[in-house]
């Protein structure tokens, strides 16, 4: 009987090539996963914390921060809540954060994920904490859940806010339907919102109409191409400014020309 | 019994330290996670094998946890060799509950043997760096049973529980410490540093009867290739320091020492 034998170059080589397709199968699974994981926008991250890409980079996921807050407000994702799993995250309607004048969870933090210096303002050439510069979000309301909008009387949100007439003005307006009583609406400025979610936590609805979200997720982006004309300081952007001028083919024909050719419309 | 005792008071401490210190606010001692902590609210102390993943992925890395990375990583390196596996890790107690239970079930004995290469949990170790390089996160943390578990007991649990009981499973009835044993990139890690460290077992062919429960009883039993051949201490990198093999050696023929950096004089016995 014939005997099969395999040369020791077909081993060598097979069990590179073994060696090699195992990993990238782990690799692919394995990354596939992480990737997934990882793209989970709604989550609202500590005071302080970097942007969601270099976060996720930089949290070691120890929960120091979790520990420090005095209101447990923070949580550690959980496996099961769809969140980056081991990251800290809070959820308003829940427990907001109640912004603490010193900060608590900022400090403790050993990698820097959550980073001091962009919730601190030098006074008296002194380094002090600012919590008004935290950004964890923006707050939205929904006009058409919002009771305030039906024109029956409700502040709770606009009375809860910490930076109280500067986060959420109310904007009054009549309302035509009664013809006698005003509209008293929330309105929430966008810029100065530091996204705590006290609003979220106290709105009088079964299910909150002004809700805290990413500010990536809840704001558009006009982009610089779009200049205020009226505003000084942003008309200060063109004011060096040089045109550009874009050929193409049918730059070459002038615009009259284009008009009246009707092509083969009357064919 | 001595050393599983002292092993399981360890881990065990450990756990109730830390989770003290989020439960109820006790955080004179330990507060954190086995990722990163604070010792005696002072002393940052870090994985060093999460730091370096999170170095692979690109992360700008502050001095805290650079310095508790180090504080880890010397201690293991120049004294404890891979204990970490087996004194701290909290998986450790599902892996050797699992490796309890298949050996009264035998299931050795009637399963198929499945081969896995102990030098798996290097390849995994790689992959880990690299994935990391790749998908901007510390890739093994996003997956790593350990801090699972761990961050289950100190913060909350979640569906973190299954992965355990998927380890325990894959431990008792596919592969016979799989996890520990092979997979681990953490374990392989400390394998890797651990290597030189001064605490050993050390072995002593003249009292050992060759009655073997030393090799039936180590998770990595190549390790103790010199039972009963020659005295000399267990010098790989991959010995977790446990003292299983300690525990039920009747003959007195195995102990820790602390390594002799001199040249070792092989006995025949």
């Amino acid at each position: 009987m014939k005997q099969d034998t395999v040369s020791d170059r077909r081993k060598f080589i097979l069990s590179l090539a073994r060696g090699a397709g195992l990993s990238a199968m782990g690799a692919l699974v394995w990354s596939a996963y992480v990737e997934e994981v990882k793209a989970a926008p709604l989550v609202l991250r500590p005071p302080a914390a970097r942007d969601e890409a270099d976060f996720l980079k930089t949290c070691i996921k120890c929960g120091l921060c979790v520990e420090a807050c005095p209101y447990d407000t923070l949580h550690l994702a959980a496996p099961g809540e769809h969140k980056p799993i081991g990251t800290p995250y809070y959820t308003p309607r829940e427990t907001p954060c109640y912004m603490c004048d010193d900060i608590p969870c900022v400090p403790v933090c050993p990698t820097e994920a959550l980073q001091p210096e962009s919730v601190q303002s030098v006074e008296n050439g002194k380094k002090v904490w600012d919590i008004e510069k935290m950004d964890m979000g923006v707050a939205v309301v929904d006009s058409q859940s919002c009771i305030a909008f039906w024109g029956i009387q409700c502040d709770a949100c606009y009375r809860a806010c910490p930076l109280l007439d500067h986060a959420i003005k109310l904007k009054y307006e009549q309302n035509s339907r009664t013809g006698k009583h005003a509209f008293l609406k929330p309105e929430v400025v966008p810029d100065v919102c530091t996204g705590c979610g006290l609003c979220e936590h106290a709105c009088v609805t079964e299910k909150a109409s002004i809700i805290v979200l990413p500010r990536e997720v809840a704001q558009g982006r006009a982009g610089n191409y779009y200049v205020k004309g009226w505003d000084k300081n942003d008309q200060m952007r063109v004011k060096n400014a040089t045109g550009g001028t874009t050929t193409t083919e049918r730059s070459k024909r002038k615009a009259i020309d284009t008009l009246n050719d009707t092509g083969d419309l009357f064919e | 019994m001595k050393y599983l005792i002292l092993r399981r008071i360890v881990q065990i401490g450990l756990l109730v330290l830390y989770a003290a210190a989020n439960w109820y606010g006790f955080k004179t001692i330990l507060q954190g996670d086995l990722s990163a902590s604070l010792l005696f609210q002072s002393v940052p102390l870090a994985d060093p094998f999460a730091v370096l993943q999170m170095f692979a992925a690109g992360a700008a890395l502050a001095s805290t946890v650079l310095v508790g990375a180090a504080i880890i990583f010397v201690f293991y390196a120049l004294i404890g060799g891979r204990a970490f596996c087996s004194w701290v890790c909290p998986v450790n107690m599902v892996t050797d509950a699992a490796n309890w239970t298949r050996r009264k079930l035998q299931v050795s004995k009637v399963q198929k043997r499945v081969y896995m290469s102990r030098s798996l949990r290097y390849w995994v170790l790689g992959l880990s760096l690299l994935l990391s390089v790749f998908t901007g996160v510390a890739a093994f943390e996003m997956i790593s049973p350990i801090s699972m578990f761990h961050r289950g007991v100190v913060f909350g649990m979640g569906f973190g529980a299954a992965a355990l009981l998927v380890i325990f499973l894959f431990d008792l009835f596919v592969h016979e410490n799989g996890w520990c044993g092979h997979i681990c990139p953490l374990g392989g890690f400390y394998a890797l540093i651990g290597r030189f460290s001064l605490i050993r077992v050390k072995h002593d062919a003249d009292a050992c009867t060759a009655c073997m429960h030393c090799k039936e009883v180590c998770p990595e039993k190549e390790v103790l290739f010199m039972i009963a051949k020659s005295s000399e201490s267990v010098l790989m990198g991959e010995c977790t320091n446990c003292g299983r093999c300690i525990d039920v050696c009747n003959d007195d023929a195995l102990g820790f020492s602390l390594r002799s950096y001199a040249k070792q004089r092989k006995e025949q016995s």
